[in-house]
């Protein structure tokens, strides 16, 4: 059912936990469907991502995607970062069974939430 | 690698006597039991001693017994056979809100089609209300389609009373008894119900058969037609291997019932207690009116498919009633029937024991569910109530 690749991130996840210092928070999902995703990031001065990690509640595609987002973009430039899509996860794990396209492919909004959340508080 | 197999609610592995007794069917006993010639005589004739056999093993009637593609076909012959050959008397129907699709997708298939259903509200236990049926039986009531035993959070529903309620009413009564055949003691004529539904594979025979018990005296319906096989009811011609292969494993599944099911329960009174006295981890189902092999949990903070691929990738297959399981958005329908938090319907996994199971099975799950709700509680942004 699932890519070798979903699988390597549900196994092993990289970035799991909560970041203490974040800056910018983003959850999305709600329990009723059963995923729930929350992305922590730190932004510098120069607007690059320099730390990300994620906590989610779901199922292996949701873990998968959140593991995966955050490899994607440690490191980018916010407006690079608010580039990448829900669509570009899946790729990167070599595709999601359809019917988790719609329901756990979630970490892109997380990202775009949690960069909103940033840009309120660096507004003072 | 371990490979325990623990969902034996979803399939069965089909035992070597069931397997053994179909090959000839599949080979050189080939005939088609409604040819008059010596090839279908003889198939005829097995196909016969088959239902007897099956009939002996029920306490009915052999006419009492039609062979059916499976439990879902026999639902839905006994559901949609009712409604068409009742129609003019009335058009209300009543099951329960814990009902398999094939019995509640067929239901609201008929409510579409300009009939009235009632769907029962299940306890938190998942038992149905005798005197909920009582209130819901109106002078149009035609049938009461209840669950032995649910399929999920194996709770057994008190059938007997049931039934009686209805028949007090005049109205027909079926049971859907696919989990239940084999596991539990079963009485149909002391059942007093007038259809019942088993399936061969959930009893370690084929699959792709099943029965539909009609009691004598009730008619229903046809809901496909074709040839004269199994009094129409049922045409085209027999699943013969099949159907053989269903007769031999229902035998030897009643008759070693008792033995079964002492084992099964031991086994599952162990991993209920080893599951249950780790840290947010609740029953779900009836305590004691239970399925022998049934074991059905919530852990809490933990979504139910990502429990599954950490048990398999440990050896270990089960399954959930989470909403990535059920191929839908809404997790189970009988979870949240039974009032269920989304979370907790979402973390819920059944383990279903079999016969094979053994005590180093049981000891093992308990050994590695520990450090997988960990891992996963870990990975989860929901905490835990501090009180
Ligand atoms: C309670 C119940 N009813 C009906 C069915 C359907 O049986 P079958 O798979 O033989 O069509 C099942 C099995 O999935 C079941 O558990």
């Amino acid at each position: 059912m699932y890519s070798e690749r979903v699988m390597d991130h549900f196994t092993n996840p990289r970035n799991v936990g909560v970041l203490e210092d974040a800056n910018g928070v983003g959850e999305v999902g709600n329990m009723r469907c059963g995923d729930i995703m929350k992305l922590f990031i730190k932004v510098g001065e120069d607007e690059v991502i320099q730390d990300i990690k994620f906590q989610t509640f779901g199922c292996g595609a949701a873990i998968a995607t959140s593991s995966m987002i955050t490899e994607i973009v440690k490191g980018m430039t916010l407006t690079d970062a608010e580039q990448v899509s829900n669509r570009q996860v899946a790729e990167e794990l070599d595709g999601l069974p359809p019917a988790k396209m719609h329901c756990s492919n979630l970490a892109a909004d997380a990202l775009k939430a949690a960069i909103a959340n940033y840009r309120e508080n660096s507004q003072g | 690698m371990r490979n325990i197999y623990l969902d034996h609610a979803a399939t069965t592995p089909m035992r070597q006597e069931a397997y053994e007794a179909m090959i000839p069917y599949l080979t050189e006993t080939f005939g088609n039991p409604s040819s008059i010639h010596a090839f279908g005589r003889t198939v005829r004739k097995d196909l016969e001693d088959a239902r007897e056999r099956v009939a002996n093993a029920l306490n009915v009637h052999p006419r009492e017994i039609y062979f059916t593609g499976g439990g879902t076909e026999a639902d839905n012959m006994a559901v949609l056979g009712i409604a068409a050959k009742l129609q003019d008397k009335g058009k209300h129907i009543i099951t329960s809100a814990i009902e398999h699709h094939a019995v509640l997708h067929t239901c609201e298939a008929l409510a579409r089609q300009g009939y009235s259903l009632t769907v029962l509200p299940v306890d938190k236990f998942g038992m149905v209300s005798p005197s909920e049926l009582e209130k819901a039986i109106r002078s149009d009531t035609i049938l009461v389609s209840i669950m032995q035993a649910n399929n999920e959070v194996g709770t057994i529903q008190p059938i007997k009373e049931l039934a009686a309620i209805a028949h007090e009413k005049g109205v027909l009564f079926h049971t859907d008894a696919v989990q239940t055949v084999g596991n539990i003691p079963l009485d149909i004529k002391g059942l007093g119900v007038d259809f019942l539904s088993a399936s061969a594979h959930k009893l370690y025979g084929p699959k792709g058969v099943g029965l539909l018990y009609i009691r004598r005296g009730t008619k229903l319906a046809s809901i496909a037609y074709g040839g004269a096989q199994e009094g129409s009811m049922r045409p085209g011609t027999e699943n013969v291997a099949g159907i053989i292969g269903f007769a031999r494993a229902l035998e030897l599944a009643i008759t070693e019932q008792p033995e079964t099911s002492q084992h099964l329960i031991s086994l599952r009174d162990k991993l209920i207690k080893g599951l249950t006295a780790l840290p947010d981890v609740s029953l779900n189902g009836h305590p004691q009116q239970r399925l022998p092999g049934n074991v059905n949990v919530s852990v809490e903070r933990v979504e139910g498919e990502s429990l599954i691929l950490s048990l398999d990738m440990a050896g270990i297959a089960v399954s959930s009633g989470s909403a990535c399981t059920s191929g839908s958005l809404e997790p189970s329908h009988v979870l949240m029937a039974m009032g269920l938090s989304h979370q907790r319907a979402h973390g819920s996994l059944r383990f279903t024991l079999g016969k094979s199971t053994t005590q180093e099975d049981i000891d093992y799950v308990l050994e590695v569910m520990p450090g997988i709700i960990e891992r996963l509680r870990q990975m989860s942004p929901v905490q835990a109530k501090e009180d």
